[in-house]
């Protein structure tokens, strides 16, 4: 669900509750959101802004392995982690570009260490990349990016990641702006007597 | 029709109008509320922007991460040290709402009473040595009608508890409906014979005076309602001050000084429009609601040859006694999902340990209540038990699983005024306007540690009694971290010792009035908004007859 949708879910709730100022200038709203909408989903369409295209590859390729896909739930990858990541780093997280540049190359190097003419740390199978993340655990560079893979899987998807609400799904979050009790398991009996 | 767009007073600045308040929080919203209907001309100045529920989002990294809605250190930071030997460094410390509707806009909603025994416990007690425990000059008598008045002009929901104080009338609307937490607190707590009771919630759980009743979102803390569930100054109040024609809010407003003329009294204040353009605004009398950290700021940075440590500050006292409440969580994992995200912040609590037992050792009290832990992202970051994975297949399942099965147990209680904790101007920083800052001076009492200890082994037991499969917490140390900010313009009744007297008028200046969380004297159980409520009630009722009786 886009934030666009979303926002819909929200006022059309927001009219059922009985809230007056939903209906005031609706058209207006929806017409404000759909453009909102188109930007954020044109932003995210668009190419890299600031990473090469070759360290997008590395960049997503680690955020999978920090994040990955399990049990048939999306993982970091495909919540678009990185495109959340390139435009921080374009953006409010400038100061991160050398530490990223430098990790990037670094990462490389290590593959091609393990693998001889391996093209680059994205093309080693999962479990080389694993091992040689676990030698690179403690480093500023991977504490940053497990900080920017998080923070672009799970904040909101106008941020540049978390598409279609990937990674609040993972978690088992459904985003509504309405509910009703029950709402967990062990409510569910007295909120039924109620 | 939105009340915003109703017919608001817009004054010029060469009006001279009765009030001008600073500030637009609980406080403000509350007394310009009471001002305008009983007649007077107010402005209300708010450094923060106007934002409408259409602007609203649940938006957790721009609010916890990159400053949305709240103080911003870029261009208004502040310095923190733990004693007065350190040089103080540049931190965020305090953190406030920084919008129309002020810190109560995206509070949680718990709206606690304070007790008859919360005004008098330095009598008490017998004092504690070392620390500036002192009696409200209130009972919690003369305050009851206005807890009362908050309640059912705001909205509150919930039902009285075995502990709780008297009351003059019951609740406005019933409890809101209880969370798998709550249940779980339930059960926890009465397996070992305590008192679960429902969380009293500035929250509708029903249509209430043309708002809705919650929706069950789940975007309480730190969040603004979109439905104007919420019972806040920015929802209720605020359009019932400006429905007088009476009253504007005049957003973007930075105050840079409350200006007195050579007769001693306050004739306005100054400050930086939108555009950072020094302008002035004149008032018979001023009202500064800015929070425990923005007042004392305020009267220090509006010193002058005739008030030179500060304005209103002859007795020293402005700044100090700063108080933040402790809050320490202990977490918990259960078998089943509970879903948390869903509705409100918390439905039950515990308030068995409230008042302060001389058998224990140590001074203090509070409440454990059970509670939705952390939003996506920071759930990440930290929901997890230490040792678990922190990336890799583990991470991600553990994850995937334990969100919807974790819940915290909240532990709120007091903090000892203390004259070392404290609010003083930094000597050389100055935010982007050009104003000296604040530097922050505080450490938790070792009591208040002690406390704080003890609340979270009973959120403890509570837990296992609950039946939780892990149960863990962050160790308790002194705190870094505020959103309650207490004590630091504290009433009495003496002026060598206090700053303002029991109408919350200054000793010093006759025209100048403060009420806010600086008012408070002692910190509350760690629940502050419900007892700022009644006091901003009380003086606004107080103001507006001296203003009457030609008293200001």
């Amino acid at each position: 669900m886009t934030d666009f949708h979303a926002r819909r879910a929200f006022l059309k709730a927001a009219v059922a509750a009985g809230a007056a100022w939903a209906t005031a200038d609706l058209f207006e709203v929806e017409d404000a959101l759909a453009f909102a909408s188109q930007q954020a989903s044109a932003a995210v369409a668009a190419q890299s802004r600031t990473l090469t295209a070759a360290q997008m590859e590395i960049v997503s390729a680690l955020t999978s392995r920090i994040l990955p896909a399990v049990d048939g739930r999306p993982g970091a990858a495909e919540a678009g982690a990185v495109y959340f990541i390139d435009r921080a780093l374009g953006t409010f997280n400038a100061a991160q570009q050398p530490l990223y540049t430098e990790g990037i190359a670094d990462l490389n190097r290590r593959a091609q260490a393990k693998v001889a003419g391996a093209a680059s740390f994205a093309a080693l199978p999962a479990a080389q990349q694993d091992e040689v993340i676990r030698n690179i655990e403690a480093t500023p560079f991977f504490q940053a990016v497990r900080l920017d893979t998080i923070v672009g899987t799970f904040a909101l998807p106008s941020w540049g990641g978390n598409r279609d609400y990937m990674g609040w799904h993972l978690l088992g979050l459904e985003h509504q702006m309405s509910f009703q009790a029950p709402f967990g398991y062990y409510d569910a009996e007295v909120n039924r007597r109620n | 029709m939105a009340p915003q767009s109703r017919p608001s007073a817009r004054f010029r600045s060469s009006d001279v109008v009765d009030f001008v308040i600073v500030g637009s929080g609980a406080a403000g919203g509350i007394i310009a509320k009471e001002l305008s209907t009983a007649g007077h001309t107010v402005v209300v100045l708010e450094q923060g922007p106007r934002l409408s529920e259409r602007q609203f989002d649940h938006d957790e990294f721009g609010t916890f991460m990159r400053g949305h809605n709240i103080n911003d250190p870029a261009t208004q930071p502040h310095t923190f040290r733990t004693k007065p030997q350190e040089t103080a460094q540049r931190r965020q410390v305090l953190v406030y709402g920084r919008l129309v509707g002020g810190s109560n806009a995206h509070f949680t909603g718990n709206f606690w009473r304070m007790r008859p025994s919360d005004f008098n416990e330095a009598s008490r007690l017998g004092g504690v040595p070392g620390t500036g425990l002192v009696d409200w000059p209130l009972t919690y008598e003369e305050l009851e009608p206005y807890y009362t008045k908050a309640e059912w002009e705001l909205g509150v929901s919930g039902e009285p508890g075995p502990f709780d104080p008297p009351r003059s009338r019951p609740y406005p609307m019933p409890p809101l409906p209880v969370k798998s937490s709550g249940v779980l607190l339930e059960r926890g707590a009465r397996a070992l014979g305590l008192h679960p009771q429902p969380s009293q919630m500035a929250i509708n759980s029903r249509t209430y005076n043309g708002r809705p009743a919650c929706q069950h979102c789940g975007f309480c803390l730190i969040f603004m309602c979109e439905f104007r569930a919420k019972s806040t100054s920015m929802a209720v109040m605020l359009p019932l001050a400006e429905g007088t024609g009476r009253c504007e809010v005049r957003p973007d407003s930075y105050v840079a000084q409350v200006e007195v003329g050579p007769n001693g009294r306050a004739t306005g204040v100054t400050y930086f429009d939108g555009q950072k353009r020094m302008q002035r605004q004149r008032a018979r009398a001023v009202v500064v609601c800015a929070n425990g950290s923005e007042t004392p700021r305020l009267l220090l940075n509006s010193a002058s040859s005739r008030f030179p440590q500060g304005l209103a500050n002859s007795s020293g006292v402005v700044g100090k006694y700063l108080m933040f409440n402790t809050y320490f969580e202990v977490n918990a994992q259960f078998e089943q999902p509970l879903n948390e995200f869903k509705s409100v912040q918390n439905t039950r609590m515990v308030l068995d340990f409230y008042e302060t037992d001389p058998k224990r050792g140590f001074y203090g009290g509070g409440g454990i209540d059970a509670r939705f832990g952390k939003y996506p992202i920071t759930f990440a970051l930290e929901g997890l038990p230490r040792g678990a994975p922190t990336w890799g297949e583990g991470f991600a399942r553990q994850l995937a699983h334990q969100f919807t099965r974790t819940m915290a147990f909240g532990c709120h209680g007091t903090s000892l005024p203390l004259e070392t904790n404290n609010i003083t101007l930094d000597p050389t920083l100055k935010d982007a306007w050009g104003l000296p800052c604040n530097r922050v001076t505080y450490t938790d009492h070792p009591d208040d540690l002690k406390n704080a200890k003890f609340l979270a082994g009973h959120a403890t037991d509570i837990a296992h009694g609950a039946g939780a499969l892990a149960v863990w917490s962050a160790p308790v140390i002194a705190q870094t971290l505020a959103v309650h900010l207490l004590g630091t313009c504290r009433m009495g009744n003496d002026p060598r010792t206090s700053v303002v007297d029991r109408y919350h008028r200054t000793h010093d200046v006759r025209n100048l009035f403060i009420c806010d969380g600086s008012s408070m004297v002692t910190s509350s159980r760690g629940q502050p908004t419900e007892t700022i409520s009644a006091l901003a009630f009380r003086a606004g009722e107080h103001i507006a007859d001296f203003a009457k009786r030609g008293e200001i």
